[in-house]
């Protein structure tokens, strides 16, 4: 962006304002509530991920946050703006979407899809430079309905592109893709942010979020229960690494917590015990002992680094996603 | 950077895409141009003009005078008689087959004729039911038929002329009915169904969120089923008039400005109905439940007037029964546009309401 092409909004669009900025957040739907109490904020330039299990109120978040669902209390700023009025049009020129699911027409074309969303936006991105950053253009003839999964995916992101956003929202971008289609969005991504380009993404895939964010704050049952850099996080668990076993027999996890080089144990179901660990080599044979003295058999044990997973159940007991 | 030169128009995008999707639908072309065609074709031929079809008559009874009455029969025009025993005659006309049993008894017995003089003439039952207008008109047929015979004269004497007027025949009324019916039906599915699927497939939402003007996504529907609209239509009155030679007899752009303001009328009504379901079997219910009461009632194929009198002000209320009138006005009586303003005040009111309450409703997620 050339300065003379931003000289005449700059007085009214506060550069140093927050991507995104929202404080005290709440959504009910009917006798749930979706969001409860949420303040987050999205600094210019960064990538900031919503990290948490279905349900915990990300989407409606997000989309509070779009300016597509309104809150029953709280406030929303974007770009040093609100939601409603005669703002919204300035705002939603600015704004890339792409929506958890949405189903583009069936029967157009990857080319005249794009060109319809960028017919929308007063400046943007060429369809053809789209195309190209999308890795579409091979595909640019062929009907919506004919693509696959990942296709789709990424046309839904050219859509959100073609109008060169400031703040580019993403609703679970790789839900459902295979690990190649998955890594072409990242790819993407990351050189929008490369650009300059602020993003706020929901996940619930721990490598997209550790890969791909700046920060993450972990929502869970509509609040953000812990938020940082996602190596913070992991560091905050005080573990060099996860022990994870399970055993066939009554043990108490109280058995295991005063172990030395154990920082802490957690019981998950009857008989899965997930230990932090801050030195193995001292541990291991601790547990070990422990478990032949109370005579219970182990059945499997195994050792990784902690990752952002690891924050989770250790906040919430619960893993992010059901297997 | 912004690369104006091949934008076009937010407009002309979402009304080719409209195009584009409906022209890429095999499905919806046939049943907007195929099949009101098929429709007219197979209505044309099953209800063409006929000469009026013979009258079956029974003949029943024992005696030389039946022969003598059967002869009387085949000579005249368009009866059909059959000789059947009593009881199948009674299951023949129980069922339609017949429309009257001529019961021929046998002579009297001359004993009881002591005067001797030349027999009398047969002595006929007609049976028939008095309510069904085909056996009445047998009646009169056959008995005019056996009197004639037998040598009655007219007391006064007539002059027959056939007429035939323009117009008049079944095909006239059906054409302007079926263009009638095919306008409501596309522009309510085109309309209705599409905007209902957006909104299920979230497609509507998506579109919310992007500077897209929402005045802009409805017109783009109008603006692309009227390109569809002149199709339909031109197909249609073409069709009636090289096919079964159903003229227009009032102005062509009369009919395009009827048919214009009906497919307005009825967008309004489509958007009404698809401005909150988000499912589109719901969506179909809805639909149904507006047009099925019209395509019954509206006069498209039988007039209205049928119906009792008492209901009429309701029918001639309803959009589908105001575009049937103001084109049948124009395209068999030759009436002017003016001439059919009461019809084009009601398609109007139509319109305007339901097109202003879909905007209060309409839900874009």
């Amino acid at each position: 962006m050339t300065a003379t092409a931003t000289s005449s909004i700059s007085a009214a669009h506060d550069p140093d304002a927050a991507a995104a900025r929202c404080v005290g957040l709440v959504k009910h739907y009917d006798d749930v509530k979706a969001v409860d109490g949420l303040d987050l904020e999205v600094r210019r330039g960064e990538c900031f991920g919503l990290l948490g299990p279905n349900g915990a109120g990300k989407t409606t978040t997000v989309e509070i946050l779009e300016g597509l669902i309104r809150p029953d209390a709280g406030r929303v700023e974007l770009l040093g703006r609100q939601w409603g009025g005669q703002k919204d049009q300035w705002l939603r020129e600015r704004v890339g979407i792409q929506l958890q699911q949405t189903d583009l027409a069936d029967k157009l074309t990857v080319e005249e899809t794009v060109r319809l969303f960028r017919s929308f936006y007063p400046s943007g991105r060429s369809v053809a430079d789209t195309l190209e950053l999308l890795g579409l253009r091979a595909k640019r003839g062929a009907r919506v309905h004919k693509l696959s999964g990942g296709q789709k995916q990424r046309l839904a992101l050219a859509c959100a592109l073609v109008s060169e956003p400031e703040l580019l929202f993403l609703d679970e971008p790789t839900t459902g893709l295979d690990p190649q289609a998955r890594h072409r969005i990242w790819d993407v991504v990351e050189t929008f942010g490369a650009g300059g380009g602020s993003v706020v993404l929901t996940t619930h895939y721990m490598e997209e979020a550790a890969r791909l964010c700046d920060r993450v704050a972990i929502v869970d049952r509509g609040r953000i229960i812990a938020q940082g850099a996602p190596e913070a996080l992991v560091a905050e668990l005080d573990a060099e690494q996860i022990v994870q076993l399970r055993v066939d027999g009554e043990l108490d996890a109280e058995a295991l917590r005063d172990l030395p080089g154990v920082t802490h144990v957690e019981k998950n179901g009857g008989d899965l015990f997930r230990l932090g660990v801050a030195s193995v080599g001292e541990a291991l044979p601790a547990i070990l002992g422990v478990i032949e003295a109370k005579s219970v058999a182990l059945q499997t044990m195994t050792t990784k680094q902690p990752s952002l997973e690891d924050v989770f159940i250790h906040l919430t007991g619960r893993k992010l996603r059901d297997e | 950077m912004s690369r104006s030169g091949s934008v076009r128009h937010p407009l002309v995008e979402l009304t080719l895409a409209r195009l584009r999707e409906f022209g890429r639908e095999r499905g919806a072309i046939f049943w907007t141009f195929g099949f009101p065609v098929l429709l007219a074709v197979g209505l044309g031929i099953a209800f063409r003009s006929k000469p009026p079809p013979q009258v079956r008559v029974a003949v029943v009874g024992q005696g030389p005078e039946i022969v003598s009455t059967m002869e009387r029969l085949h000579r005249a025009e368009g009866i059909k008689p059959l000789r059947l025993s009593a009881a199948e005659a009674t299951g023949a006309l129980r069922s339609g087959k017949v429309d009257i049993i001529v019961e021929v008894a046998p002579p009297r017995a001359a004993a009881s004729d002591p005067k001797g003089a030349e027999p009398g003439p047969p002595r006929l039952v007609y049976r028939f039911d008095t309510l069904q207008p085909e056996s009445r008109y047998a009646r009169l047929l056959v008995d005019d038929a056996l009197q004639r015979a037998l040598g009655r004269q007219d007391v006064m004497k007539a002059d027959h002329r056939p007429v035939s007027a323009r117009g008049s025949r079944y095909i006239d009324f059906l054409i302007p009915g079926l263009i009638g019916l095919n306008v409501m039906s596309s522009s309510m599915w085109g309309i209705g169904y599409a905007v209902v699927l957006a909104r299920r497939r979230r497609l509507l939402k998506r579109l919310a969120a992007t500077p897209m003007r929402r005045s802009h996504y409805l017109l783009s529907f109008m603006f692309s089923r009227i390109v569809f609209l002149a199709a339909e239509v031109a197909l249609l009155v073409a069709f009636g008039w090289l096919v079964f030679g159903v003229a227009v007899r009032g102005s062509l752009l009369a009919v395009t400005v009827i048919s214009l303001l009906g497919s307005l009328s009825f967008m309004g009504l489509a958007l009404l109905v698809a401005a909150r379901p988000d499912s589109t079997e719901v969506a179909s219910g809805w639909m149904n439940a507006a047009m099925l009461p019209m395509w019954l009632l509206s006069g498209s194929f039988f007039s209205y007037e049928r119906f009792p009198e008492s209901v009429q002000p309701f029918l001639k209320a309803l959009p589908l029964t105001a575009f049937n009138d103001a084109l049948r006005g124009v395209i068999n009586d030759g009436a002017s546009l003016w001439q059919t303003w009461p019809s084009l005040v009601v398609l109007a009111a139509w319109g305007v309401c339901c097109f202003g309450l879909a905007l209060k409703l309409f839900r874009w997620q």
